[in-house]
Protein backbone atom coordinates (compact mmCIF):
# COMPACT_ATOMS: atom_id res chain seq x y z
CA UNK A 1 0.00 0.00 0.00
CA UNK A 2 2.90 2.24 0.71
CA UNK A 3 6.22 2.75 0.24
CA UNK A 4 8.89 1.75 3.12
CA UNK A 5 10.07 5.49 4.53
CA UNK A 6 12.38 6.47 7.20
CA UNK A 7 11.78 8.60 10.21
CA UNK A 8 14.87 10.46 8.83
CA UNK A 9 13.71 10.76 5.62
CA UNK A 10 10.68 12.08 6.15
CA UNK A 11 11.63 14.64 8.65
CA UNK A 12 14.29 15.66 5.32
CA UNK A 13 11.93 15.75 2.92
CA UNK A 14 10.07 18.86 4.89
CA UNK A 15 13.21 20.19 6.01
CA UNK A 16 14.45 20.80 2.41
CA UNK A 17 11.05 22.03 1.24
CA UNK A 18 10.25 24.34 4.11
CA UNK A 19 13.71 24.71 6.03
CA UNK A 20 13.71 27.38 8.89
CA UNK A 21 10.09 27.09 9.59
CA UNK A 22 10.42 23.86 11.11
CA UNK A 23 10.88 25.11 14.28
CA UNK A 24 11.49 21.54 16.25
CA UNK A 25 11.71 18.25 15.33
CA UNK A 26 11.92 15.40 17.71
CA UNK A 27 12.09 11.42 17.03
CA UNK A 28 10.71 9.07 19.30
CA UNK A 29 11.41 6.05 18.88
CA UNK A 30 10.50 2.52 21.58
CA UNK A 31 10.76 -0.66 21.49
CA UNK A 32 8.30 -3.32 23.11
CA UNK A 33 8.16 -6.99 23.75
CA UNK A 34 10.76 -9.97 23.33
CA UNK A 35 11.98 -9.15 19.55
CA UNK A 36 11.89 -5.39 20.74
CA UNK A 37 10.38 -4.24 17.53
CA UNK A 38 10.65 -0.37 17.20
CA UNK A 39 7.60 2.15 17.14
CA UNK A 40 8.45 5.10 15.68
CA UNK A 41 6.46 8.69 17.02
CA UNK A 42 7.61 11.99 15.14
CA UNK A 43 6.98 15.48 16.76
CA UNK A 44 7.44 18.04 14.32
CA UNK A 45 6.64 22.17 14.87
CA UNK A 46 6.09 24.57 12.46
CA UNK A 47 5.27 28.26 11.51
CA UNK A 48 1.68 28.34 11.24
CA UNK A 49 2.34 30.19 7.75
CA UNK A 50 3.50 26.96 5.77
CA UNK A 51 0.87 25.23 7.37
CA UNK A 52 -1.28 24.50 4.00
CA UNK A 53 1.53 24.26 2.24
CA UNK A 54 2.81 21.07 4.58
CA UNK A 55 -0.05 19.70 4.35
CA UNK A 56 0.07 19.54 0.16
CA UNK A 57 2.81 18.46 0.66
CA UNK A 58 2.41 15.59 2.74
CA UNK A 59 -0.46 14.57 0.74
CA UNK A 60 1.86 13.81 -2.08
CA UNK A 61 4.77 12.32 -0.19
CA UNK A 62 1.76 9.94 0.81
CA UNK A 63 -1.92 10.05 1.92
CA UNK A 64 -1.85 10.26 5.72
CA UNK A 65 -4.37 9.03 7.97
CA UNK A 66 -5.76 11.80 10.66
CA UNK A 67 -6.51 10.69 13.53
CA UNK A 68 -7.91 13.68 15.34
CA UNK A 69 -6.44 17.18 16.12
CA UNK A 70 -5.93 17.94 19.81
CA UNK A 71 -5.44 21.15 21.38
CA UNK A 72 -4.05 23.11 24.44
CA UNK A 73 -4.22 26.66 25.38
CA UNK A 74 -0.83 27.87 26.29
CA UNK A 75 -1.87 31.12 27.91
CA UNK A 76 -0.96 33.90 24.76
CA UNK A 77 -1.29 30.89 22.62
CA UNK A 78 -3.57 27.94 21.55
CA UNK A 79 -1.35 25.29 20.41
CA UNK A 80 -3.18 22.75 17.63
CA UNK A 81 -1.32 19.09 17.70
CA UNK A 82 -2.73 17.51 14.26
CA UNK A 83 -1.62 13.16 15.01
CA UNK A 84 -1.33 11.67 11.90
CA UNK A 85 -0.29 7.91 10.80
CA UNK A 86 1.64 7.34 7.70
CA UNK A 87 3.28 4.18 6.04
CA UNK A 88 0.10 1.70 7.30
CA UNK A 89 -0.93 -0.78 5.82
CA UNK A 90 2.55 -3.06 5.91
CA UNK A 91 4.01 -5.02 9.41
CA UNK A 92 5.84 -2.26 11.95
CA UNK A 93 5.48 0.09 9.18
CA UNK A 94 4.04 2.77 10.55
CA UNK A 95 4.93 6.08 11.68
CA UNK A 96 3.20 8.43 13.51
CA UNK A 97 3.79 12.34 12.99
CA UNK A 98 2.42 14.85 15.43
CA UNK A 99 2.20 18.16 13.95
CA UNK A 100 2.15 21.02 15.99
CA UNK A 101 1.65 24.76 15.50
CA UNK A 102 0.69 27.69 17.66
CA UNK A 103 -1.95 30.16 16.94
CA UNK A 104 -1.80 33.41 18.65
CA UNK A 105 -5.34 34.52 20.83
CA UNK A 106 -5.19 37.89 19.10
CA UNK A 107 -5.74 35.73 15.13
CA UNK A 108 -6.56 32.34 16.20
CA UNK A 109 -7.46 31.52 12.63
CA UNK A 110 -6.26 28.39 10.53
CA UNK A 111 -7.32 27.23 7.29
CA UNK A 112 -9.15 24.35 7.01
CA UNK A 113 -7.92 20.76 5.21
CA UNK A 114 -10.72 18.96 4.27
CA UNK A 115 -10.19 20.00 0.57
CA UNK A 116 -7.36 17.16 1.03
CA UNK A 117 -8.31 15.30 3.41
CA UNK A 118 -12.20 15.00 4.37
CA UNK A 119 -12.63 13.07 6.92
CA UNK A 120 -11.22 15.78 9.20
CA UNK A 121 -14.23 18.06 9.17
CA UNK A 122 -15.35 16.19 12.66
CA UNK A 123 -12.51 17.23 14.12
CA UNK A 124 -12.26 20.45 12.97
CA UNK A 125 -15.49 21.52 14.11
CA UNK A 126 -15.04 20.00 17.43
CA UNK A 127 -11.64 22.82 17.67
CA UNK A 128 -14.37 25.59 16.27
CA UNK A 129 -16.72 25.00 19.37
CA UNK A 130 -13.93 23.98 21.78
CA UNK A 131 -10.82 25.89 21.55
CA UNK A 132 -12.65 29.28 19.63
CA UNK A 133 -10.02 28.42 16.38
CA UNK A 134 -11.87 30.05 13.42
CA UNK A 135 -11.54 27.13 10.72
CA UNK A 136 -10.97 28.75 7.87
CA UNK A 137 -13.15 27.59 4.50
CA UNK A 138 -14.56 25.15 6.80
CA UNK A 139 -16.90 23.27 4.52
CA UNK A 140 -20.02 22.83 7.34
CA UNK A 141 -19.08 25.37 10.37
CA UNK A 142 -22.43 24.01 12.72
CA UNK A 143 -21.49 22.81 15.87
CA UNK A 144 -20.95 19.22 17.09
CA UNK A 145 -20.93 18.16 20.31
CA UNK A 146 -22.29 21.39 21.79
CA UNK A 147 -25.72 21.99 22.14
CA UNK A 148 -27.82 24.68 20.14
CA UNK A 149 -28.54 26.90 22.98
CA UNK A 150 -24.72 26.58 24.93
CA UNK A 151 -23.93 30.15 25.26
CA UNK A 152 -21.54 31.86 22.47
CA UNK A 153 -18.35 32.98 23.04
CA UNK A 154 -17.79 30.17 25.76
CA UNK A 155 -15.33 27.56 25.09
CA UNK A 156 -14.38 24.48 27.01
CA UNK A 157 -10.98 23.91 26.65
CA UNK A 158 -9.99 27.25 27.35
CA UNK A 159 -8.06 28.19 30.46
CA UNK A 160 -8.32 32.13 30.18
CA UNK A 161 -11.43 34.46 30.51
CA UNK A 162 -13.39 32.58 27.86
CA UNK A 163 -13.28 29.20 29.65
CA UNK A 164 -16.45 27.66 31.13
CA UNK A 165 -15.67 28.19 34.86
CA UNK A 166 -18.41 31.36 35.78
CA UNK A 167 -20.49 28.23 33.75
CA UNK A 168 -19.83 25.50 36.69
CA UNK A 169 -19.37 28.05 39.11
CA UNK A 170 -23.00 29.94 38.59
CA UNK A 171 -24.94 28.19 36.80
CA UNK A 172 -27.47 30.51 37.92
CA UNK A 173 -26.56 33.19 36.38
CA UNK A 174 -25.69 31.73 32.88
CA UNK A 175 -27.97 33.65 30.15
CA UNK A 176 -28.80 31.23 26.80
CA UNK B 1 -31.18 23.10 8.64
CA UNK B 2 -31.27 21.08 6.08
CA UNK B 3 -35.48 21.08 5.60
CA UNK B 4 -34.37 24.16 3.01
CA UNK B 5 -33.77 21.04 0.94
CA UNK B 6 -36.84 19.58 0.59
CA UNK B 7 -38.13 19.24 -2.58
CA UNK B 8 -42.34 18.40 -3.55
CA UNK B 9 -40.94 14.48 -3.52
CA UNK B 10 -38.94 13.93 -0.83
CA UNK B 11 -39.49 14.39 3.35
CA UNK B 12 -37.78 14.68 6.39
CA UNK B 13 -37.27 11.99 8.54
CA UNK B 14 -35.44 12.48 12.33
CA UNK B 15 -34.30 9.84 13.74
CA UNK B 16 -32.83 9.86 17.73
CA UNK B 17 -31.63 11.22 19.71
CA UNK B 18 -32.90 8.33 21.10
CA UNK B 19 -32.86 5.21 18.38
CA UNK B 20 -33.81 1.75 18.18
CA UNK B 21 -30.23 0.83 16.02
CA UNK B 22 -27.97 2.61 18.24
CA UNK B 23 -27.99 1.61 21.59
CA UNK B 24 -26.56 5.18 22.94
CA UNK B 25 -28.24 8.54 21.86
CA UNK B 26 -27.26 10.24 18.80
CA UNK B 27 -29.23 12.50 16.17
CA UNK B 28 -29.70 11.41 12.27
CA UNK B 29 -31.66 13.87 10.21
CA UNK B 30 -32.57 11.60 7.28
CA UNK B 31 -33.69 13.61 3.62
CA UNK B 32 -36.37 10.42 2.05
CA UNK B 33 -37.63 10.29 -1.05
CA UNK B 34 -40.59 7.39 -0.93
CA UNK B 35 -38.60 4.01 0.99
CA UNK B 36 -35.30 5.36 -0.11
CA UNK B 37 -32.61 7.68 1.76
CA UNK B 38 -31.33 10.87 -0.23
CA UNK B 39 -29.08 12.56 2.40
CA UNK B 40 -27.71 11.99 5.67
CA UNK B 41 -26.96 14.63 8.48
CA UNK B 42 -25.67 13.50 12.17
CA UNK B 43 -25.64 15.36 15.04
CA UNK B 44 -23.58 14.65 18.35
CA UNK B 45 -23.05 15.40 21.82
CA UNK B 46 -26.00 13.96 23.72
CA UNK B 47 -23.78 12.23 25.80
CA UNK B 48 -20.93 14.31 26.27
CA UNK B 49 -19.87 14.17 30.18
CA UNK B 50 -16.70 16.63 30.23
CA UNK B 51 -14.63 13.60 31.52
CA UNK B 52 -11.30 15.46 29.99
CA UNK B 53 -12.53 17.92 32.00
CA UNK B 54 -13.08 15.73 35.28
CA UNK B 55 -9.14 14.66 34.96
CA UNK B 56 -8.28 18.19 35.35
CA UNK B 57 -8.65 17.88 39.64
CA UNK B 58 -7.30 13.89 39.45
CA UNK B 59 -4.03 12.38 39.29
CA UNK B 60 -2.96 9.95 36.74
CA UNK B 61 -3.69 6.81 38.64
CA UNK B 62 -7.14 8.23 39.27
CA UNK B 63 -7.98 8.88 35.71
CA UNK B 64 -7.04 5.42 34.89
CA UNK B 65 -10.46 4.55 36.38
CA UNK B 66 -12.03 7.59 35.18
CA UNK B 67 -10.86 6.34 31.77
CA UNK B 68 -12.48 3.08 32.34
CA UNK B 69 -16.10 4.47 32.33
CA UNK B 70 -15.18 6.48 29.36
CA UNK B 71 -17.40 3.37 27.77
CA UNK B 72 -18.54 0.14 29.13
CA UNK B 73 -17.34 -2.10 26.53
CA UNK B 74 -14.38 -0.55 26.22
CA UNK B 75 -13.31 -0.39 29.97
CA UNK B 76 -9.72 -2.04 28.79
CA UNK B 77 -9.06 0.12 25.72
CA UNK B 78 -9.31 3.72 27.16
CA UNK B 79 -7.12 3.36 30.26
CA UNK B 80 -4.70 1.45 28.21
CA UNK B 81 -4.32 4.32 26.06
CA UNK B 82 -3.79 6.68 28.63
CA UNK B 83 -1.45 4.21 30.12
CA UNK B 84 0.96 4.45 26.88
CA UNK B 85 0.99 8.20 26.48
CA UNK B 86 2.00 8.55 30.07
CA UNK B 87 4.56 5.85 29.73
CA UNK B 88 5.63 7.74 26.86
CA UNK B 89 5.91 11.23 28.33
CA UNK B 90 7.94 9.60 31.60
CA UNK B 91 9.50 6.73 29.66
CA UNK B 92 8.90 3.82 32.11
CA UNK B 93 9.52 0.94 31.22
CA UNK B 94 7.25 -2.47 31.17
CA UNK B 95 8.00 -5.46 32.07
CA UNK B 96 8.20 -8.26 29.10
CA UNK B 97 5.67 -10.86 31.29
CA UNK B 98 2.92 -7.44 31.67
CA UNK B 99 3.47 -6.93 27.98
CA UNK B 100 1.58 -10.27 27.40
CA UNK B 101 -0.89 -10.30 30.22
CA UNK B 102 -1.87 -7.03 28.58
CA UNK B 103 -2.34 -8.45 24.82
CA UNK B 104 -4.49 -11.40 26.66
CA UNK B 105 -6.52 -8.75 28.28
CA UNK B 106 -7.11 -6.65 25.36
CA UNK B 107 -8.19 -9.57 23.15
CA UNK B 108 -10.59 -11.26 25.37
CA UNK B 109 -12.37 -7.74 25.17
CA UNK B 110 -12.40 -7.79 21.81
CA UNK B 111 -13.80 -11.29 22.26
CA UNK B 112 -16.79 -9.92 24.25
CA UNK B 113 -17.27 -7.00 22.30
CA UNK B 114 -17.69 -8.43 18.43
CA UNK B 115 -19.73 -11.15 19.77
CA UNK B 116 -21.99 -8.53 21.96
CA UNK B 117 -22.04 -6.69 18.19
CA UNK B 118 -22.95 -10.10 16.75
CA UNK B 119 -25.67 -10.80 18.73
CA UNK B 120 -27.07 -7.09 18.62
CA UNK B 121 -26.90 -7.00 14.64
CA UNK B 122 -29.07 -10.06 14.33
CA UNK B 123 -31.29 -8.52 16.60
CA UNK B 124 -31.56 -5.95 14.30
CA UNK B 125 -32.21 -8.36 11.09
CA UNK B 126 -35.08 -9.86 13.51
CA UNK B 127 -33.35 -12.71 14.28
CA UNK B 128 -33.58 -13.14 18.24
CA UNK B 129 -32.75 -16.82 18.06
CA UNK B 130 -29.24 -15.79 16.65
CA UNK B 131 -28.63 -13.39 20.00
CA UNK B 132 -29.52 -15.65 22.41
CA UNK B 133 -26.93 -18.35 20.90
CA UNK B 134 -24.46 -15.39 20.41
CA UNK B 135 -24.54 -14.62 23.71
CA UNK B 136 -24.60 -17.39 25.30
CA UNK B 137 -21.07 -17.88 23.66
CA UNK B 138 -20.38 -14.71 24.73
CA UNK B 139 -21.23 -15.36 28.26
CA UNK B 140 -18.39 -18.09 28.63
CA UNK B 141 -16.10 -15.08 27.51
CA UNK B 142 -17.41 -12.87 30.20
CA UNK B 143 -16.77 -15.77 32.51
CA UNK B 144 -13.80 -15.78 32.08
CA UNK B 145 -12.95 -11.93 32.00
CA UNK B 146 -14.41 -12.07 35.33
CA UNK B 147 -12.10 -15.44 36.36
CA UNK B 148 -8.83 -13.43 35.37
CA UNK B 149 -9.29 -9.81 36.40
CA UNK B 150 -12.75 -10.07 39.17
CA UNK B 151 -15.28 -7.80 37.47
CA UNK B 152 -17.11 -8.86 34.09
CA UNK B 153 -16.92 -5.11 32.73
CA UNK B 154 -15.05 -1.96 34.96
CA UNK B 155 -12.00 -4.38 35.36
CA UNK B 156 -9.25 -2.17 36.52
CA UNK B 157 -6.45 -4.21 35.32
CA UNK B 158 -4.36 -1.99 33.73
CA UNK B 159 -1.92 0.29 35.55
CA UNK B 160 1.40 2.42 34.90
CA UNK B 161 4.88 0.10 34.50
CA UNK B 162 2.34 -3.19 34.30
CA UNK B 163 -0.92 -4.73 34.90
CA UNK B 164 -2.60 -5.42 38.22
CA UNK B 165 -3.43 -9.03 37.88
CA UNK B 166 -0.98 -12.29 37.13
CA UNK B 167 -2.17 -15.43 35.01
CA UNK B 168 -0.71 -17.80 37.43
CA UNK B 169 -0.12 -21.61 36.18
CA UNK B 170 -2.83 -23.08 38.25
CA UNK B 171 -4.88 -20.70 36.37
CA UNK B 172 -4.30 -21.99 32.82
CA UNK B 173 -6.41 -25.21 32.91
CA UNK B 174 -9.49 -23.14 33.37
CA UNK B 175 -8.49 -20.27 30.96
CA UNK B 176 -7.60 -22.87 27.81
CA UNK B 177 -10.92 -24.67 28.89
CA UNK B 178 -13.23 -21.35 28.00
CA UNK B 179 -10.44 -20.60 25.46
CA UNK B 180 -11.55 -24.58 23.57
CA UNK B 181 -15.31 -23.84 24.61
CA UNK B 182 -15.06 -20.65 22.10
CA UNK B 183 -13.33 -22.38 19.57
CA UNK B 184 -15.49 -25.13 19.67
CA UNK B 185 -18.44 -22.68 19.11
CA UNK B 186 -17.07 -20.29 16.72
CA UNK B 187 -18.15 -22.92 13.89
CA UNK B 188 -21.56 -22.82 14.73
CA UNK B 189 -21.62 -18.81 14.98
CA UNK B 190 -18.96 -19.11 11.62
CA UNK B 191 -22.23 -20.71 9.57
CA UNK B 192 -24.99 -19.12 11.09
CA UNK B 193 -23.64 -15.15 10.10
CA UNK B 194 -21.95 -16.49 7.02
CA UNK B 195 -23.97 -19.19 5.27
CA UNK B 196 -27.22 -18.20 6.30
CA UNK B 197 -29.15 -17.09 2.93
CA UNK B 198 -31.53 -14.53 5.23
CA UNK B 199 -28.68 -12.98 6.48
CA UNK B 200 -26.72 -12.61 3.20
CA UNK B 201 -29.70 -11.25 1.56
CA UNK B 202 -29.77 -8.37 4.24
CA UNK B 203 -26.48 -8.20 4.51
CA UNK B 204 -25.26 -8.13 0.90
CA UNK B 205 -24.71 -4.90 -1.54
CA UNK B 206 -26.03 -2.71 1.45
CA UNK B 207 -24.39 -0.06 3.31
CA UNK B 208 -21.42 -0.07 0.87
CA UNK B 209 -18.26 1.86 1.89
CA UNK B 210 -15.75 2.29 -1.15
CA UNK B 211 -12.16 2.35 -0.06
CA UNK B 212 -11.44 5.54 -1.64
CA UNK B 213 -14.20 6.61 0.77
CA UNK B 214 -12.92 4.82 3.84
CA UNK B 215 -9.28 6.51 3.00
CA UNK B 216 -10.66 9.93 2.40
CA UNK B 217 -12.76 9.63 5.62
CA UNK B 218 -10.37 8.30 8.11
CA UNK B 219 -12.36 5.37 8.85
CA UNK B 220 -10.75 3.05 11.57
CA UNK B 221 -10.88 -0.43 12.54
CA UNK B 222 -13.69 -3.20 11.19
CA UNK B 223 -15.30 -0.75 9.32
CA UNK B 224 -12.15 0.40 7.46
CA UNK B 225 -10.82 -3.15 6.69
CA UNK B 226 -14.28 -4.44 5.76
CA UNK B 227 -13.63 -1.58 2.91
CA UNK B 228 -9.92 -2.91 2.24
CA UNK B 229 -7.98 -0.61 4.02
CA UNK B 230 -5.26 -2.46 5.71
CA UNK B 231 -5.01 -0.41 9.06
CA UNK B 232 -5.19 -2.29 12.45
CA UNK B 233 -2.37 -0.70 15.12
CA UNK B 234 -1.39 -4.14 16.64
CA UNK B 235 -0.30 -5.08 13.35
CA UNK B 236 1.22 -1.31 12.17
CA UNK B 237 3.54 -0.82 14.91
CA UNK B 238 5.21 -2.92 17.87
CA UNK B 239 3.74 -2.16 20.97
CA UNK B 240 2.65 -4.34 24.12
CA UNK B 241 3.72 -7.98 22.86
CA UNK B 242 2.20 -7.92 19.43
CA UNK B 243 5.41 -7.59 17.90
CA UNK B 244 6.14 -10.95 19.19
CA UNK B 245 3.10 -12.52 17.95
CA UNK B 246 1.87 -14.19 14.23
CA UNK B 247 -1.26 -11.59 13.52
CA UNK B 248 -2.04 -10.27 10.39
CA UNK B 249 -4.80 -7.91 9.03
CA UNK B 250 -7.98 -9.21 8.38
CA UNK B 251 -9.83 -8.36 5.21
CA UNK B 252 -12.88 -9.88 3.63
CA UNK B 253 -11.01 -11.21 0.78
CA UNK B 254 -8.80 -13.79 2.83
CA UNK B 255 -12.01 -15.51 3.15
CA UNK B 256 -14.24 -14.73 0.00
CA UNK B 257 -11.37 -13.04 -2.32
CA UNK B 258 -13.39 -10.30 -2.88
CA UNK B 259 -13.83 -7.01 -0.86
CA UNK B 260 -17.34 -5.44 -1.17
CA UNK B 261 -17.31 -3.08 1.69
CA UNK B 262 -20.60 -3.98 2.65
CA UNK B 263 -22.52 -4.84 5.80
CA UNK B 264 -21.64 -8.62 5.44
CA UNK B 265 -18.07 -8.17 5.08
CA UNK B 266 -18.03 -6.09 8.56
CA UNK B 267 -20.08 -9.08 10.16
CA UNK B 268 -17.12 -10.95 8.44
CA UNK B 269 -14.30 -9.13 9.23
CA UNK B 270 -15.53 -8.75 12.99
CA UNK B 271 -16.34 -12.97 13.20
CA UNK B 272 -12.72 -13.64 11.84
CA UNK B 273 -11.31 -11.34 14.35
CA UNK B 274 -13.08 -13.56 17.19
CA UNK B 275 -11.05 -16.03 15.91
CA UNK B 276 -7.86 -14.33 15.25
CA UNK B 277 -7.83 -12.74 18.95
CA UNK B 278 -8.54 -16.72 20.66
CA UNK B 279 -5.54 -17.55 18.70
CA UNK B 280 -3.63 -14.46 20.12
CA UNK B 281 -4.35 -14.95 23.60
CA UNK B 282 -3.14 -18.68 23.12
CA UNK B 283 0.09 -17.67 21.39
CA UNK B 284 0.30 -15.38 24.39
CA UNK B 285 -0.25 -18.32 27.09
CA UNK B 286 2.44 -20.18 25.38
CA UNK B 287 5.44 -18.28 24.97
CA UNK B 288 4.64 -15.41 28.03
CA UNK B 289 8.16 -14.87 29.86
CA UNK B 290 8.09 -15.38 33.43
CA UNK B 291 9.10 -12.32 35.61
CA UNK B 292 7.26 -9.25 37.36
CA UNK B 293 4.09 -8.06 36.32
CA UNK B 294 4.67 -3.71 37.50
CA UNK B 295 7.86 -1.96 37.36
CA UNK B 296 6.88 0.13 40.21
CA UNK B 297 4.42 -1.37 42.34
CA UNK B 298 4.89 1.51 44.88
CA UNK B 299 2.05 3.80 44.01
CA UNK B 300 2.84 7.22 45.65
CA UNK B 301 6.47 6.38 44.65
CA UNK B 302 5.11 6.36 41.05
CA UNK B 303 2.72 9.47 41.57
CA UNK B 304 5.71 10.99 42.87
CA UNK B 305 7.71 10.30 39.74
CA UNK B 306 4.92 11.25 37.30
CA UNK B 307 4.70 14.62 39.19
CA UNK B 308 8.21 15.61 38.17
CA UNK B 309 7.48 14.90 34.60
CA UNK B 310 6.62 17.50 31.74
CA UNK B 311 5.96 16.80 28.17
CA UNK B 312 3.33 15.71 25.51
CA UNK B 313 2.30 11.86 24.37
CA UNK B 314 0.49 9.61 22.93
CA UNK B 315 -1.10 6.26 23.64
CA UNK B 316 -2.59 4.28 20.43
CA UNK B 317 -4.05 0.78 21.04
CA UNK B 318 -6.41 -1.46 18.38
CA UNK B 319 -9.99 -1.02 20.45
CA UNK B 320 -12.33 -3.39 19.08
CA UNK B 321 -13.78 -0.98 17.06
CA UNK B 322 -10.51 0.55 15.80
CA UNK B 323 -8.01 2.61 16.81
CA UNK B 324 -8.50 4.65 19.95
CA UNK B 325 -5.66 7.60 20.57
CA UNK B 326 -5.04 9.23 23.69
CA UNK B 327 -2.60 13.23 23.77
CA UNK B 328 -1.68 13.64 27.05
CA UNK B 329 0.30 16.41 28.28
CA UNK B 330 1.98 16.93 31.52
CA UNK B 331 3.22 20.11 33.43
CA UNK B 332 4.83 18.54 36.18
CA UNK B 333 2.04 19.45 38.60
CA UNK B 334 -0.21 16.76 39.93
CA UNK B 335 -2.75 16.37 37.47
CA UNK B 336 -2.33 16.83 33.36
CA UNK B 337 -2.63 20.21 31.68
CA UNK B 338 -4.44 18.44 28.83
CA UNK B 339 -5.78 14.76 28.53
CA UNK B 340 -7.62 14.39 24.33
CA UNK B 341 -9.68 11.11 23.81
CA UNK B 342 -10.54 9.85 20.47
CA UNK B 343 -12.64 6.70 20.55
CA UNK B 344 -13.21 5.00 17.31
CA UNK B 345 -16.78 6.26 16.30
CA UNK B 346 -15.39 9.42 16.19
CA UNK B 347 -13.88 8.69 12.60
CA UNK B 348 -16.31 6.29 12.07
CA UNK B 349 -19.10 8.86 12.10
CA UNK B 350 -18.21 10.57 8.45
CA UNK B 351 -18.55 6.95 6.59
CA UNK B 352 -22.14 6.35 7.88
CA UNK B 353 -23.20 8.85 4.95
CA UNK B 354 -21.89 7.20 2.11
CA UNK B 355 -23.28 3.97 3.64
CA UNK B 356 -27.08 4.70 4.20
CA UNK B 357 -27.37 7.11 1.06
CA UNK B 358 -29.59 5.55 -1.36
CA UNK B 359 -30.79 3.09 1.15
CA UNK B 360 -34.08 2.09 2.33
CA UNK B 361 -35.77 3.53 5.77
CA UNK B 362 -35.63 -0.47 6.85
CA UNK B 363 -31.69 -0.60 6.41
CA UNK B 364 -31.07 1.96 8.72
CA UNK B 365 -30.97 -0.05 11.61
CA UNK B 366 -28.64 -2.75 10.60
CA UNK B 367 -26.62 -0.24 8.45
CA UNK B 368 -25.85 2.07 11.11
CA UNK B 369 -25.44 -0.56 13.59
CA UNK B 370 -22.72 -2.29 11.51
CA UNK B 371 -20.03 0.26 12.00
CA UNK B 372 -20.72 -0.89 16.22
CA UNK B 373 -20.96 2.47 17.03
CA UNK B 374 -20.08 3.30 20.78
CA UNK B 375 -22.28 6.35 21.57
CA UNK B 376 -25.21 5.31 23.86
CA UNK B 377 -29.01 5.54 22.50
CA UNK B 378 -32.88 5.67 22.31
CA UNK B 379 -36.40 4.26 21.35
CA UNK B 380 -38.32 6.69 18.90
CA UNK B 381 -38.37 7.99 15.36
CA UNK B 382 -40.76 10.84 14.95
CA UNK B 383 -41.98 11.39 11.04
CA UNK B 384 -43.00 14.90 10.51
CA UNK B 385 -44.79 15.33 7.28
CA UNK B 386 -46.03 18.95 7.05
CA UNK B 387 -48.14 19.86 10.17
CA UNK B 388 -48.91 16.44 10.53
CA UNK B 389 -46.79 14.81 13.25
CA UNK B 390 -46.95 10.67 14.28
CA UNK B 391 -44.07 8.83 15.99
CA UNK B 392 -42.34 5.59 14.78
CA UNK B 393 -41.79 3.89 18.15
CA UNK B 394 -38.53 1.79 18.54
CA UNK B 395 -41.28 -1.19 17.91
CA UNK B 396 -42.69 -0.26 14.50
CA UNK B 397 -39.26 0.88 13.16
CA UNK B 398 -38.20 -2.90 14.12
CA UNK B 399 -40.97 -4.75 13.12
CA UNK B 400 -40.19 -2.86 9.59
CA UNK B 401 -37.06 -4.72 9.51
CA UNK B 402 -38.12 -7.93 10.58
CA UNK B 403 -40.93 -7.00 8.05
CA UNK B 404 -38.33 -6.51 5.30
CA UNK B 405 -36.17 -9.69 6.30
CA UNK B 406 -40.02 -11.90 6.11
CA UNK B 407 -40.59 -10.53 3.18
CA UNK B 408 -37.17 -12.25 1.71
CA UNK B 409 -37.43 -15.39 3.08
CA UNK B 410 -41.08 -15.31 0.81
Amino acid sequence: MSKKLSPEEIVKYFKDEFKTKIKSVDIRKKTAGLKKHESVNIWMKIDKSIFKNFIKYLCDLQYPHLSVVSGNDLGKTVELIYHFTLGYGTRFNEIVLNLSLELPKSKLEIETICDYIPGALVTEREKQEMLGVKIIGIPDDRRLFLPDDFPKGIYPWRRDETGPDKMYKNLHEVKK
Amino acid sequence: MKQKTTTKTTYHVPIGPIHPALKEPVYFEFEIDGERIVDVDVKLGHVHRGIEWASRKRNPIQILYLAERVCGICSYCHPTAFTLAVEDIAGIEVPERAEYLRVIQGELERICSHTLWAGVAAHEIGFDTVLFLTWEIRERAMDLTEYLTGNRVTKAIMTMGGIRRDITKDMIPTVTKHLNYLKDNFEKLRSVFLDDKTVKMRSQNVGILTKEDALKLCAVGPTARASGVKKDVRVDTSYFAYGDLDIDYITPDILTGEVNGDVYDRILVRLLEVKQSIDLIEQCLDKMPSGAIISEPNTPKLLAQLKKVTGDGIGRHEAPRGEVIHYVKLTGEESPYTWKIRAPTYNNILPWIPMLKGEQIADIPIVAASTDPCMSCTNRVAIIDDMNKYELTNEELHNLSIKKTRGLKK
